[in-house]
């Protein structure tokens, strides 16, 4: 326990000399890695989990996306960069990122995917009607009355698949890459168990801070019709008026980013536990 | 080595026929080491469940606990049991120890919907029948929660075996380990047999533990199936 201590109070861990680069470098690397894969799979899950609860068409590919997450991550992660590092030649950490970076992407689709669509199709079939009953064009109704709704499980998709890629790519410093995961795989190969600990501290740190600002944002974007949050002042009459709409949000989660129960599916379909597996 | 023993994926017969009695091993140890965490989790988070249950005001820091401790990468939480426990960093203990922190935390939750979930009128007729508290608890609230808390039981399993492996990354050998020894061997050019043997075992097994907690479930609760029938 002193040694993680220890190591985590030396200000030369946290700003690195020339030739190792401190903690705040590896964080805002392991930030870099996690944001760069989130925005990849979040660029064609989202679009995508919307189209398809929207239509209801091809429910298939949101099962197959889900069987990916019966794959045990590392292998996955091993898999990939055996396959892919020797296709790319050159220099620096082209040869861990790109195989890393898909392997993120892949294991962060899923939770994106299944969540948008089950949020979507989730939507009471009466706020649909009635939209459409207004005269709302299909366009209209996805986007004022079928994404508000759905945003508490897309929330809930896109923090299991964060945390999950945050969990994978510390495991992808096993392989090569920077990042937190650096000093973990680093402190156990030179035994030492401060660094290592301490890599590890700041692992879970980094998971929980993530998990935070996601959190804030859910809260912030989330219409207070649909999250059932209202202030003590707001009267009853809203309230009971939010009640048509409210949905208790599902739980989300994993620590190995998303294979926890909290999913967007039903538990029944467990070896495709959509929602949060912690695999990572 | 490729050129040995051929680099091909489909090649994992051959594989495993060269390293039967290893690739075994290997199965076993992923299978106790998936196992075992959720038999004690089961154990540690029912009573934690039922308290969470009996007690309203417990649920909502018990659902948050536990939604906070599912945050935690499990690498870290690997390496940071020898710390916690005193144990060696190579010792499985801390492996069964880190995932039984997950299977409680994601079973607690389980365990309390699960109870809620017993339908009033049973509770109360079994009341109305002088029950006392645990027998009411043993023979109606506990087999009526059987399906719900089976639910969560199977993805805390599946979860558990694609999270063993993750373990083999910092030495502690189970089917992980094949992802390893492939990604060794896989210096001068790819080398898939391991790697793809290893997603095999670790699919097939996470299956089958999967389909023995569904047929448990289902012995367990006779009564769902006469019903299911009519």
């Amino acid at each position: 326990m002193n040694d993680v201590l220890l190591w985590l109070n030396d200000p030369q861990n946290w700003t690195g000399t020339r030739v190792t680069p401190g903690i705040v470098a590896q964080a805002t690397a392991h930030l870099a890695y996690t944001a760069v894969a989130l925005s990849i799979a979040g660029v064609i899950a989202f679009p995508l989990g919307l189209v398809l609860g929207h239509t209801g068409r091809a429910s298939w590919l949101v099962s197959v996306a889900n069987g990916l997450r019966a794959l045990p991550t590392v292998g996955l992660l091993i898999l990939l960069y055996v396959m892919v590092s020797p296709l790319i030649s050159g220099r620096g950490d082209a040869v861990y990122l790109v195989p890393t970076e898909i392997a993120l992407v892949l294991l962060a689709l899923p939770a994106i995917l299944a969540n948008t669509y089950a949020g979507v199709r989730n939507v009471s079939p009466d706020a649909r009607d009635a939209a459409r009953g207004m005269g709302m064009t299909g366009r209209q109704v996805l986007f004022r009355v079928e994404l508000p709704n759905a945003l508490p499980l897309v929330f809930s998709g896109l923090r299991s698949a964060a945390l999950q890629v945050i969990a994978t790519a510390t495991i992808a410093a096993y392989v090569g890459l920077g990042g937190l995961g650096r000093y973990v795989y680093d402190g156990l190969a030179s035994r030492d168990f401060g660094q290592m600990a301490g890599g590890a501290v700041l692992v879970a740190a980094l998971a929980l801070l993530v998990d935070l600002a996601l959190s804030l944002l859910q809260r912030a974007t989330v219409s207070r019709g649909v999250s059932g949050r209202f202030s003590r002042r707001s009267t009853r009459d809203s309230r009971s008026a939010a009640v048509t709409v409210v949905r208790p949000e599902p739980p989300r989660g994993g620590p190995d980013g998303g294979r926890s129960p909290r999913q967007a599916t039903t538990p029944a379909a467990a070896l495709t536990p959509s929602g949060d597996h912690p695999s990572g | 080595m490729n050129s040995e023993n051929g680099s091909a994926p489909w090649d994992v017969f051959g594989y495993f026929a060269d390293h039967r009695a290893e690739v075994l091993d290997l199965l076993w140890a992923h299978t106790w080491l998936s196992v075992l965490p959720v038999v004690i989790g089961l154990l540690v988070a029912f009573p934690i469940g039922w308290l969470a249950r009996r007690y309203r005001w417990a649920y909502a820091p018990v659902v948050s606990v536990s939604g906070l401790l599912y945050t935690i990468p499990s690498l870290a939480l690997f390496v940071v049991m020898p710390t916690l426990l005193g144990t060696q960093i190579l010792d499985p203990v801390n492996v069964v120890a880190a995932l039984t922190i997950y299977t409680i935390a994601l079973l607690v939750r389980v365990v309390a919907d699960g109870l809620a979930a017993v339908p009033e009128d049973a509770v109360q007729a079994a009341t109305a029948m002088g029950f006392t508290r645990l027998q009411r608890l043993r023979t109606v609230e506990l087999p009526l929660a059987v399906p719900v808390i089976a639910a969560g039981l199977r993805v805390a399993m599946v979860a558990n075996v694609s999270l063993v492996a993750i373990a083999a990354t910092i030495g502690i050998p189970q089917l992980g380990q094949l992802f390893i020894t492939g990604f060794q061997l896989s210096v001068t050019g790819p080398y898939y047999p391991p790697i793809v043997l290893g997603i095999v075992l670790s699919v097939a097994l996470a299956l089958l533990l999967d389909r023995s907690i569904v047929l448990g479930a289902r012995l367990i609760t006779p009564w769902q199936r006469a019903t299911a029938a009519r």
